[in-house]
């Protein structure tokens, strides 16, 4: 730890915590400390304990042992308002703002009673403004929120903890919606941030920006201190290792002979539903043993695509041809029946039902097929063997196939999906968002499968808000802006900053009306 | 205040809560017995004689339990695949409409073919009534809620007008009733000289029946995973909608089963009085039940054995029968947060 830390002040101390939920523990004694004017950046695996840890400084559980001190101050247990009180903002991943007022409205909701009379609306409005300068937010405070871009909302979330003075702020993934620009000009904000005596406690698991903005690294590893480093000290592997416990290696894409298109969408429109963009003249053609990686800011017209190629949309117009052939009529059904493998992006509101066991999620796709039914009856043993069997080929580790999969964690319910999925030898792949939330782990053997399948000769489109993934796995990469796509860039044809000016609109001017 | 789930609930935890749960319940009926002038001790064992006190008794909670198994079913299907069907009332009433249009005499059929074809037409007709909303609900996004509801008032009034015009009986001395059916129309009691009909056999069979559909089949698969998760459902190409119709046809049908149960088993004939709310009712059954099949046998006898209980009480201590209602809802509110409370902790701040 660096010297000149230890004369700073300390403004947040977390002593001994320990939280257990029944037989899970998912904090073990967690103690760190966070001073003045720095940024610590909390990484570690999905379920390691991240959120657990905040939760408890937040008052939202209460620890079973152990004590949380701010600014010299103990925290009383179980009191989000204590928390708040004493200075702690938190940036949630999923942003809290009412769509349908303004950005003033929004950050001075809930900062005074309902009923306050004689509000002077100038100066809350004028130190909003202020703060927005000192720290390059730049918002206008009459803007309706639901108009705003992602990164936009992001700031208004940072500006509402600001305004309500937090000298403490914790972001949680925050860059999991942004461009590469956008989170550049977060980390400007940031550190002008730590420069006025803020500071910043950044929730992350993608590596190279914890190296670029914190000064100290806490590690969390099912739900112990993994360990404590300075960043300066350390480098990306040794982060990695610290978070999984061993070595890991990144997947090394052979070069690959794409075969004939399987999949082709041209001049595809869909409609829009709200502020969900649809597809704008769209074209695209998935090759055999070929990923295509999708690039774009979430909400760009990810979700209508994702939709048409699993059956749940239709085009308006533009063609749409299977192996060649455009399909007789088109549903989740008739997908799968063309040989198209679904990994939705929500693996718990649309991949799994949480109630139903995971006998019953693995045949979700297939209940209506033998053996699984027969005229009508339902072949529990048939289903509970090919459970058994996607359990064991894909490592989903669980108690059993009778376990409800509400119990699992995230990396082991994407492994059943992917299992189901997979199972039937797929000849197109749509994987939206396969890996997210998942732990190193379970990350490498999702990719792991993506490339095997693709070795295979599957057509494989990959749809990811993680840039990095996407350039580390796609052969070719298409950006999709406001429900346009750009023209296929071939592998290391472009740079991360290049792909994020077409992410944010660049180079789609000149086709622009196409549509 | 906040809940927390708990993974494992204890055994003492599943059985405490409810056990709370029943106590409070009988705590609640038994001071209003006291607020209206009885002994409440003796007010609860005039209720537990009248429900379940002599063979007499028992039967008469059976008897009364019948209807509500097959509304209770109906309930209990519709609401775990997500529709929520409050117009059982108006089914049940289809259904006895039904038996006494083919068991007055219209057919003259043996009782082998006659009770059987007159359960078909019933359940046909109850299931017809479910099957509009249902449709309006997939088609056009319709609340059900509302318009099940609804068809319960113009059902009654439909029967109402049946029952002063067509479907008058001519002897009835000018009574809003229809005729008695004929005997072969009649469901055969189990037990000679005591009131219990066959319909309540049928009943339990019906439960065993949804039972099966619930855990074996492929609709029954099929109407879980609606009712559990629409969107999961329809990604994975679940035909959601025909699934959604094809419950409204089961419950419907069962609803049915009710009112052709209460006409050939113990009235023997149609009035407009046929169901004190047995359609409302099961919706408290169901949910007691927690909509399992099997458990909604349990909570109608249960439910039954209140009112048969305080009717009997009402008639020896002279305390309005009202109790009967306040106990039932004391019993089911109670016994939701009991159920709530076996799952979840309850954490302040």
């Amino acid at each position: 730890m660096a010297d000149q830390l230890g004369a700073q002040e300390v403004v947040l101390r977390l002593d001994g915590i320990t939280k257990r939920f029944g037989a899970l523990t998912a904090n073990d004694a967690v103690s760190f400390s966070l001073h003045r004017g720095e940024v610590v950046a909390l990484l570690g695996e999905n379920g390691a304990g991240k959120t657990t840890l905040m939760n408890i400084l937040f008052g939202h559980y209460t620890a079973d042992e152990g004590t949380v001190e701010l600014f010299g101050q103990p925290l009383p247990p179980g009191n989000p308002r204590a928390a708040l009180a004493a200075g702690v903002g938190m940036v949630h991943q999923h942003f809290t703002l009412a769509d349908n007022l303004s950005v003033l409205e929004n950050i001075l909701l809930g900062t005074r009673p309902l009923w306050s009379f004689g509000f002077d609306r100038a100066s809350a409005r004028a130190r909003i403004v202020q703060l927005a300068r000192d720290f390059g937010l730049s918002v206008v405070p009459e803007h309706r929120v639901g108009n705003l871009s992602v990164g936009e909302r992001q700031r208004v979330e940072i500006l509402k903890a600001l305004y309500r003075d937090a000298r403490i702020l914790i972001l949680d993934e925050p860059t999991a919606v942004l461009t590469p620009q956008e989170t550049d000009a977060l980390f400007v904000t940031l550190r002008k941030m730590v420069a006025k005596g803020l500071s910043v406690v950044f929730i992350s698991h993608k590596l190279h920006e914890v190296m670029a903005i914190s000064s100290r690294v806490v590690v969390l590893r099912h739900g112990k201190l993994a360990g404590e480093v300075a960043t300066g000290q350390t480098d990306r592997h040794k982060l990695a290792e610290l978070m999984v416990g061993s070595e890991v290696k990144s997947p090394e894409l052979r070069a690959s002979t794409p075969g004939p298109a399987l999949l082709t969408l041209s001049q595809i429109s869909t409609p829009d539903h709200g502020n969900a963009p649809g597809l704008k003249a769209a074209n695209l053609a998935l090759h055999a043993g070929q990923i295509t990686g999708l690039a774009g800011v979430s909400g760009n017209g990810q979700a209508a695509l994702a939709d048409l190629i699993a059956g749940l949309e239709r085009p308006v117009s533009g063609d749409m041809a299977l192996h060649g052939e455009a399909p007789a009529h088109w549903s989740p059904r008739a997908a799968m029946d063309a040989g198209i493998a679904r990994i939705p992006e929500d693996r718990h509101k649309t991949g799994t039902i949480a109630d139903f066991t995971l006998t019953e999620n693995a045949i979700l796709e297939s209940y209506s097929q033998a053996p699984f039914s027969r005229r009508g009856w339902m072949n529990w043993r048939a289903a509970r063997d090919f459970a058994e069997q996607v359990i064991t080929r894909y490592d989903v580790r669980c108690p059993g196939p009778d376990t409800r999969i509400r119990l699992l964690s995230g990396g082991n319910m994407q492994k059943l999906i992917l299992g189901r999925a997979m199972e039937p030898g797929p000849k197109v792949i749509l994987a939206n968002q396969p890996v997210r939330g998942l732990d190193i782990g379970a990350i490498s053997f999702v990719h792991g499968q993506l490339l095997a399948a693709r070795d295979r000769g599957a057509a494989i489109l990959l749809m990811s808000e993680d840039l990095d993934e996407v350039m580390a796995l796609s052969d070719v990469i298409q950006v999709i802006y406001e429900g346009r796509l750009s023209p296929p860039f071939s592998r290391g044809s472009m740079t991360a900053a290049q792909l994020g000016q077409w992410m944010a609109g660049g180079g789609f001017d000149g086709d622009a009306h196409a549509a | 205040m906040r809940l927390e789930p708990i993974a494992n609930p204890t055994l003492a935890r599943t059985l405490g809560f409810p056990l709370i749960a029943l106590t409070l319940t009988v705590l609640i009926g038994s001071s209003l017995a006291m607020l209206a002038g009885a002994n409440p001790f003796a007010t609860l064992g005039l209720i537990l004689k009248g429900a379940a006190g002599s063979r007499f008794a028992i039967l008469e909670t059976l008897n009364r339990a019948t209807p509500l198994i097959f509304t209770g079913l109906a309930v209990a299907v519709a609401f775990r695949a997500k529709l929520w069907n409050i117009g059982a009332e108006a089914q049940l009433y289809a259904g006895a409409v039904m038996a006494v249009l083919l068991g007055t005499g219209a057919l003259g059929w043996p009782s082998g073919l006659l009770l059987p074809a007159m359960a078909g037409a019933a359940m046909l007709a109850g299931a017809l009534v479910l099957l509009g909303p249902a449709i309006l609900k997939v088609r056009f996004g319709v609340d059900e809620v509302v318009t099940t509801l609804l068809f319960n008032f113009v059902v009654l009034l439909f029967v109402s007008m049946l029952l002063e015009g067509p479907l008058k009986d001519p002897m009835g001395m000018g009574w809003p009733q229809s005729s008695r059916l004929i005997p072969e129309a009649r469901l055969p009691r189990i037990i000679d000289g005591l009131r219990l009909h066959w319909g309540f056999g049928l009943a339990i069979l019906s439960a065993l029946v949804v039972w099966v559909i619930q855990s074996r089949t492929t609709l029954g698969y099929e109407m879980r995973a609606v009712g559990q998760n629409r969107q999961a459902a329809e990604f994975a190409g679940i035909p959601v909608g025909r699934v959604i119709l094809k419950t409204a046809l089961l419950s419907g049908g069962l609803a049915a089963l009710a009112g052709f149960s209460e006409v050939a088993g113990l009235k023997g004939n149609l009035t407009l009085d046929i169901s004190p709310g047995f359609g409302y009712t099961g919706i408290i059954v169901a949910m007691l039940a927690l909509l399992n099949p099997v458990g909604v046998v349990v909570s109608a006898i249960f439910v039954a054995g209140v009112f048969v209980g305080a009717d009997s009480m009402s008639r020896a201590a002279g305390v309005p029968t009202y109790i009967a209602n306040i106990m039932l809802a004391t019993a089911l509110l109670t016994m939701v947060l009991a159920i709530a409370l076996t799952r979840f902790n309850v954490r302040r701040g």
